[in-house]
């Protein structure tokens, strides 16, 4: 079996295995356990050749995507470990929220390897349905509100994603045939294709997987979605999720950008992304629940990323970078913000305050990573962001206003947050306070991350340069 | 194949009475009302998927058809009119939009759906491309049924109505890979949302087993 395959299939063998596991105990460490081996299967992928096999395919675009999921998935696995008691699940409960994760991470993968836009498809179909059963596992209202409307958003997104998969087969078969929904034929192909077709399946795809990665106006799911849920969820939700939707969107890119006569794709990408950029760095301000608060933040840096594609040129490689950097921090601040609100027995915001001086490794990272996720250096962000305003500079000028505007606004949005979840007065402990060793394991994945994205911010080693090079080249 | 052939003008006829019943769907006023015409549309698109099988000489379509028939137009009117009867949820749909308006607004949008399709598919098959407008007019319905219903069974009935206009361009698509594979998993997902459904009307009922109270907590639940 193809080793992109095993990656795959790996996950998908342990959420049945995890299914049948009745102790929560030991669930949580054949999670880990999984999620261990993933990455180390990750890790052997730069060394597999590069090309198609069978339906998937390992490219330089979905290479260095697989790599961060692989390992915010163990991360994850680890912080989930140290959390599980905190969350209270009942035993049913239990092993659907571990089955369900480890399904998700085989979909995710999938939803990146697959050559086969159909795969594609269904793979991101299988990760929406196990992502809702876990944002509704904890089944309170509130809960169930979200479930619900990520579930009907979503699913009517999806839908249109089919449809304009079904259009874009039907403006290859004339040239293709029965090959018309492989990637790598399309993108061959797309030059001989009906343009006017084409336009029509992008704007499809465009609303269908932009619902998923989370564009305004379509983002009204992720916040409530982030809100519930175990914490752990919410660090896949906006690590991983997200980036395999708007990789399906670059992929869609590709196709639409490869035929002269089509309509050009990056105005559409360029008004989507200052769209969720400037509504989420208003949205920022005056939120009250500090989960709901990062939501919005991640539909800000989506919208960012999807700009900098829609700018193209130099921009692309700064959203590859953008993503990357952003799925590093926020899943890192989602594993503190999930710490603090165990420990004070809340997620609201007021509830939270002082963490620097009452549990500083906790609050230290916490604020670091606030400081990272609103571009500050040294980290990920600070780089794609600064590289992407440049490439505006020169390419489009009039809209460096706006852009400005929005990562300045957003920025001193969670600069205030930064200030009033870390600093000042600490709040009174109300939660449950987990054990040293469970307070390690939920700190220490935070402190790897941050160590990670400023590692590839500051002395990015010359293979994963010259991949992320290559990686940006196809995407047109 | 074109208009005046048997094989068109049944495919035809098949696809226009989906469409039919997505009108007959937006002005029902009952709930089982609301899942029959359902039941009725998803057997139409089976007809529809088991008709293109014939024409296109495609074996696997009649597999889709028969899944098709077996879940939309038998199991899942049959469970959602249990549900109905156990719950005693039998009344009134409430709408956001009166049956006028949401006929005329039907009719923009299918007008909108012909004239979005049409001029961009010059170059497809004309089946193909009578399919594909009435698909799209299926799948614009759909959505405008889940707009303007405030429960959540007419909202998930708006949302299987907008994927049968889904499965209808996809078996439109001659030679389309993985039709079956797609459709099916098309209808998981479908399935994955009956279920929930189901789950959310069933606590709503535990929780209270006073019918006032869960008429107070209709519609916002969605």
């Amino acid at each position: 079996m193809p080793l992109p395959w095993i990656i795959v299939f790996l996950p998908w063998a342990g959420a049945i295995l995890l299914a049948l596991l009745p102790r929560a105990r030991l669930a949580a460490l054949v999670n880990i356990g999984i999620s261990s081996v993933s990455l180390l299967l990750a890790l052997a992928l730069p060394f597999d050749d590069f090309g198609p096999s069978g339906w998937t395919h390992l490219d330089p675009l979905n290479l260095p995507l697989l790599l961060v999921g692989a390992f915010v998935g163990l991360t994850t696995a680890i912080y989930s470990a140290a959390t599980l008691e905190a969350e209270a699940l009942d035993a049913l409960g239990q092993r659907a929220y571990h089955a369900a994760f480890q399904g998700f991470m085989g979909a995710q993968a999938l939803a990146l390897l697959a050559d086969n836009l159909g795969v594609m498809w269904v793979a991101i179909e299988i990760a929406t349905v196990a992502t809702v059963l876990m944002v509704a596992i904890h089944r309170t209202p509130a809960a169930i509100e979200a479930a619900w409307k990520f579930f009907v958003l979503c699913g009517v997104g999806i839908a249109l994603a089919l449809l304009g998969t079904i259009l874009l087969y039907l403006a290859a078969q004339p040239v293709l045939g029965e090959e018309g929904l492989s990637w790598r034929a399309l993108l061959g192909a797309a030059g001989r294709m009906d343009a006017n077709l084409l336009n029509l399946a992008f704007v499809f795809l465009l609303v269908g997987y932009g619902t998923k990665a989370g564009l305004v106006p379509l983002h009204s799911w992720l916040p409530d979605a982030h809100a519930e849920g175990p914490t752990a969820i919410s660090a896949v939700l906006s690590g991983l999720l997200l980036n395999a939707a708007l990789h399906a969107v670059l992929r869609t890119k590709s196709i639409i950008g490869a035929n002269p006569d089509a309509l050009p794709t990056g105005p559409f990408l360029m008004a989507l992304g200052l769209a969720s950029l400037l509504l989420a760095a208003l949205a920022l301000w005056r939120r009250a629940d500090a989960r709901r608060l990062f939501a919005w933040s991640s539909i800000e840096h989506m919208g960012l990323a999807a700009f900098a594609f829609g700018v193209g040129g130099a921009a692309t490689l700064a959203g590859l970078l953008h993503m990357i950097g952003h799925s590093l921090i926020k899943s890192a601040i989602f594993f503190g913000i999930g710490q603090a609100a165990a420990l004070k027995g809340s997620q609201k915001m007021r509830a939270i305050g002082g963490l620097a001086a009452s549990h500083p490794w906790l609050g230290w990272g916490l604020a670091l990573a606030i400081a990272g996720i609103g571009g500050l250096p040294p980290f990920l962000l600070f780089a794609s962001e600064f590289q992407m305003v440049a490439e505006t500079i020169g390419a489009h000028p009039w809209a460096v206003l706006p852009l400005g505007l929005g990562i300045v606004t957003a920025a001193a949005a969670l600069i205030a947050a930064l200030q009033s979840l870390c600093f000042g007065a600490p709040t009174p402990d109300a939660g449950l306070v987990p054990g040293p060793a469970a307070m390690v394991a939920g700190i220490a994945p935070l402190w790897l991350h941050l160590a990670v994205a400023a590692w590839l911010a500051l002395a990015m080693p010359g293979a994963i340069a010259t991949l992320l090079r290559d990686a940006a080249g196809l995407i047109r | 194949m074109t208009y005046g052939q048997l094989p068109y003008d049944i495919a035809h006829m098949l696809g226009g009475g989906v469409l039919l019943f997505s009108f007959v769907l937006l002005y029902q006023r009952r709930i089982t009302a609301v899942i029959n015409a359902f039941a009725m549309q998803g057997a139409l698109v089976a007809f529809a998927a088991a008709w293109q099988g014939v024409t296109q000489d495609a074996a696997g379509l009649f597999l889709t058809a028969a899944i098709a028939f077996g879940a939309k137009a038998v199991a899942i009117p049959l469970v959602l009119r249990a549900m109905v009867r156990r719950l005693d949820l039998e009344r009134g749909v409430e709408t956001a939009l009166g049956i006028g308006p949401s006929m005329i607004a039907g009719v923009g949008l299918v007008g909108l759906a012909i004239l979005v399709v049409l001029p961009a598919t010059t170059g497809v098959h004309a089946l193909a491309r009578e399919d594909l407008a009435l698909s799209l007019s299926v799948v614009l319905l759909g959505m405008l049924m889940m707009i303007t219903r405030r429960n959540v069974i007419g909202q998930v009935i708006g949302l299987m109505s907008l994927e049968n206009g889904l499965l209808l361009a996809a078996i439109g698509a001659a030679g389309m890979p993985l039709v079956v594979e797609l459709s099916t998993a098309a209808l998981v997902l479908v399935l994955a949302i009956v279920a929930a459904v189901i789950a959310l009307e069933m606590r709503e009922r535990l929780q209270s087993l006073d019918t006032h109270a869960l008429q107070d907590h209709r519609g916002e639940q969605g």
